[in-house]
């Protein structure tokens, strides 16, 4: 048991107040059928569940990573009264706890044995020699790594694939299961539905999806044990390590910007459009100000001046993470000002339309107050569109992290995010050979994500709002199997 | 429509007032300039009188709002929010760290930044164009399906990978351009062929998939119906019909963008290394160079503001329905 002394940062916080709210919400959502409906569109779209599993593994992944410690320092005297590493760490850097320790010394290629660099090395007989020297942990097992390297890569990346293979089976059974007695067929039948995609939700990508995960996840498990799978960077440094916990920063960045500027946008937005007036005028003001200043500069600005904030306070920030921690919630903080601005005119918007209506025509004249009003209905009725730019804002942010962290006003750069690993990549594209793992990693887990994101975010849009149903090519499709399915029954 | 671009400019007037007390309150409310001082001069044990030397050099040295050991006007206007805020509005910017005068430096740079900005606008908008109403041609077959897969997929690319790879593909593997720099005249055009063609690119899937619901709307609505029936060809209807009408959400956000082709692409030019106002702002970022900084903040306001105003003209020119009042 390693003694340990929590340690909760201000992201986490909000981390597990998002966690608080989705859950909320779907307990929320699943007594109410209504609300239910929506949701099942998205869940019949083919392209929405592959982006939410591959969500639901990264965000695995960052919450993991959102559960911080201080371990103990090792003591000589164990009833001493413990002092505690400086250095903060997260559960997920206790699964990863090999990769993150075993540093080489510079540059090295995906599964190398060997350095990236020549060095002078002293030879056994007193000479010297320049020749590229073995790394101290990657395939350090190999005794002749021209000999056995191929086939040691080719064995563990095997085992690595069973193993994934076994484990998506133990992981894919259950939800055949659940496949099965949702439709209430026998097994049998239930099974050949499923194989020949012909469920309602998409199970069958589904399990295709997982497979690809577990396969790749095997294989990588089971390299990453020997080998540097995505090679290491100048200082010696995991790629993938850096890749893994670049996750939970651009998680947090996504949704927290929107979960900080959410109260903002809907509170005035609805009151804007609601109260009219001087209000309004007020409120447009103020956002078509914010608005006009461009983005990039007005944080630019911002992040720059928290610079010279947290320079001139060292005495606030008792650990270097808590001090990156605070940068990045600032961040968020700022993005989510030039953000706010899109979905509160929406909203006002739609409020304006809103008040119009006769049923809150009518709640007026029945002398229902304002307040209840708004809170009773109108927010239910514009939280399609909030729930929507939500969703679609993610990617969108997501990107802008890797750019403002290479313009140098991102997170902090001891911070490991996708826009540090770009910036730190793209001066070794003049290298020659060129060191591209660093930029390939990045470019892999973002895509990704991102394209995930974008999936379950069209699959959201089209699912709940009215007007685009029948642009999307992907639900013409399910519309019309939806059609031939009435027309059986 | 004079009156009311004259009423319009009026209120620009408190929005820049606006931009610019947001500004003044970000960079000398939030952090004195004492903090910067310190910040810029690096050390910690750095003396007060490098401080007091370094903020009189740049003219940090008055009170912030209000002076109250001067005389008559003077009380207002010997502050820091009238000389360095204020004074924007006669686009009177100072000057940078490095001594250089801010206006002149815009002025020279606004160059390089249209040349790469300008092409990459009018190309771009072809394209998309062209591409969106291909897909809303073929709409509902696996042309539209698969152009669809392509924008979304592209649109989940960072434009930095786009930049990085075109670099190294063009540039470093095929020598056909230079990787970076600038130069003027005709030679320009070999520098600036590479970054207009990922400016294309980089935002090849959002605005060709953006201009695909346009179109779709428009075609779902009665009157091209009507033009169907009326037994034009399908080609007819999508250009003299469609395309006109749907132009009209396209100009929405394309109008606002032209005054920002100024400041061109920010990440475009600093790594192609072309001397615009893009690449000014962010070496500015880097060296903290506040005064850059809040110039640009300024002007970049300034352009958002007369994109807006061109929407609305545009509007007119468009749409004989609206009426500017």
């Amino acid at each position: 048991m390693i003694a340990f002394q929590a340690v909760v940062l201000w992201t986490d916080w909000l981390v597990y107040l998002l966690v608080l709210v989705v859950g909320a919400t779907t307990v929320y959502v699943r007594g109410r059928e209504h609300l239910r409906a929506p949701w099942r569109r998205v869940a019949q779209s083919v392209s929405g569940m592959i982006g939410l599993v591959v969500l639901l593994v990264f965000v695995a992944a960052g919450l993991i990573d959102s559960l911080h410690f201080r371990p103990r320092l090792a003591m000589s005297d164990p009833n001493a009264k413990g002092a505690y590493a400086v250095e903060v760490l997260s559960v997920l850097d206790l699964v990863l706890e090999p990769l993150r320790t075993r540093r080489e010394k510079t540059y090295s290629a995906p599964l190398a044995t060997h350095l990236y660099a020549k060095e002078t090395i002293e030879l056994p007989d007193g000479g010297q020699a320049r020749e590229y020297p073995r790394l101290k942990y990657g395939g350090a097992q190999l005794k002749d790594p021209e000999r056995d390297w191929a086939g040691d890569i080719a064995r563990t990346a095997l085992g690595g694939v069973a193993l994934g293979a076994v484990v998506w089976l133990l992981l894919g059974l259950p939800a055949v299961m659940v496949a099965a007695r949702g439709s209430g067929a026998p097994f049998s039948q239930a099974w050949t539905r499923l194989w020949r995609g012909q469920t309602e939700v998409p199970w069958r990508a589904i399990l295709s999806t997982l497979l690809v995960f577990c396969v790749l996840g095997g294989a990588t498990v089971a390299l990453a044990a020997q080998y540097h799978v995505l090679g290491t960077d100048k200082v010696g440094q995991d790629v993938l390590y850096q890749a893994l916990k670049s996750i939970r920063t651009a998680l947090v960045i996504g949704t927290l910007t929107t979960l900080v500027m959410l109260p903002f946008a809907i509170a005035l937005g609805i009151a804007a459009g609601y109260f009219g007036g001087w209000v309004d005028d007020a409120i447009q003001y103020a956002y078509t100000t914010l608005n006009s200043i461009p983005g990039v500069l007005l944080i630019a600005a911002a992040v720059l001046m928290m610079q010279v904030y947290i320079d001139g306070h060292p005495e606030l920030f008792p650990t270097a993470a808590q001090r990156a921690d605070l940068r990045l919630l600032f961040l968020c903080i700022i993005l989510g000002v030039t953000s706010w601005t899109g979905l509160c005119r929406l909203l006002r918007g739609e409020a304006l339309k809103l008040k119009e209506l006769e049923y809150i025509q009518a709640a007026h004249a029945f002398g229902v107050r304002h307040h209840r009003i708004i809170t009773r209905h109108i927010l239910p009725n514009v939280m399609y569109i909030v729930l929507i730019t939500v969703v679609m804002e993610f990617s969108g942010l997501v990107l802008a992290e890797a750019v403002l962290s290479y313009v140098g006003v991102g997170v902090d750069p001891s911070m490991n995010s996708f826009g540090t690993m770009i910036n730190n990549a793209r001066l070794e594209m003049a290298r020659d050979p060129m060191v591209w793992w660093s930029l390939a990693a990045a470019f892999v887990f973002m895509v990704t994500l991102v394209l995930a994101a974008n999936l379950f975010a069209d699959s959201v849009r089209d699912a709940f709002d009215p007007r685009v149903r029948m642009i999307s090519p992907l639900t013409a499709k399910t519309r019309r199997r939806e059609g031939v399915a009435s027309r059986e029954t | 429509m004079i009156s009311y671009i004259i009423r319009r400019l009026l209120y620009a007037i408190p929005i820049l007032l606006g931009v610019n007390i947001i500004t003044f309150a970000l960079f000398f409310l939030v952090n004195t300039p004492d903090d910067m001082a310190r910040m810029q001069l690096g050390a910690k044990r750095v003396t007060a009188e490098a401080i007091t030397k370094w903020k009189q050099e740049r003219g940090y040295d008055k009170p912030l709002l209000y002076n109250a050991g001067a005389a008559g006007p003077a009380k207002l206007t010997h502050t820091i929010f009238f000389e360095k805020s204020l004074r924007m509005f006669v686009f009177d910017f100072g000057r940078a760290d490095d001594g250089r005068d801010i206006a002149r430096e815009i002025r020279l740079r606004m160059g390089p930044s249209l040349a790469v900005a300008v092409p990459a606008f009018f190309v771009g908008l072809l394209v998309y164009i062209t591409f969106a109403l291909g897909f809303a041609f073929f709409r509902a077959t696996y042309i539209d399906f698969w152009g669809v897969v392509i924008c979304v997929a592209a649109m989940s690319i960072s434009s930095m990978f786009y930049i990085i790879g075109g670099q190294y593909l063009i540039g470093k593997l095929w020598h056909l351009v230079p990787i970076s720099g600038f130069s003027g005249g005709l030679d320009a055009l070999r520098f600036i062929a590479l970054p207009a063609a990922i400016g294309v690119i980089g935002s090849f899937g959002a605005s060709t998939r953006l201009y695909r619901t346009f179109f779709l709307e428009e075609i779902s609505k009665d009157y091209v119906r009507t033009a169907r029936a009326k037994g034009l060809a399908e080609t007819t209807v999508l250009f003299r019909h469609v395309l006109k009408n749907a132009m009209i959400p396209i100009l929405t956000g394309v109008v606002v963008a032209i005054p920002f082709l100024f400041i061109g692409g920010l990440i475009t030019e600093s790594f192609f290394g072309i001397p615009g106002l893009g690449s000014y702002t962010i070496d500015a970022i880097n060296s903290q160079d506040f005064a850059v900084v809040r110039s640009m903040v300024f002007i970049g306001s300034l352009l958002y503001i007369a994109g807006l105003l061109l929407t609305d003209i545009s509007y007119t020119l468009v749409d004989p329905r609206v009426r500017l009042s």
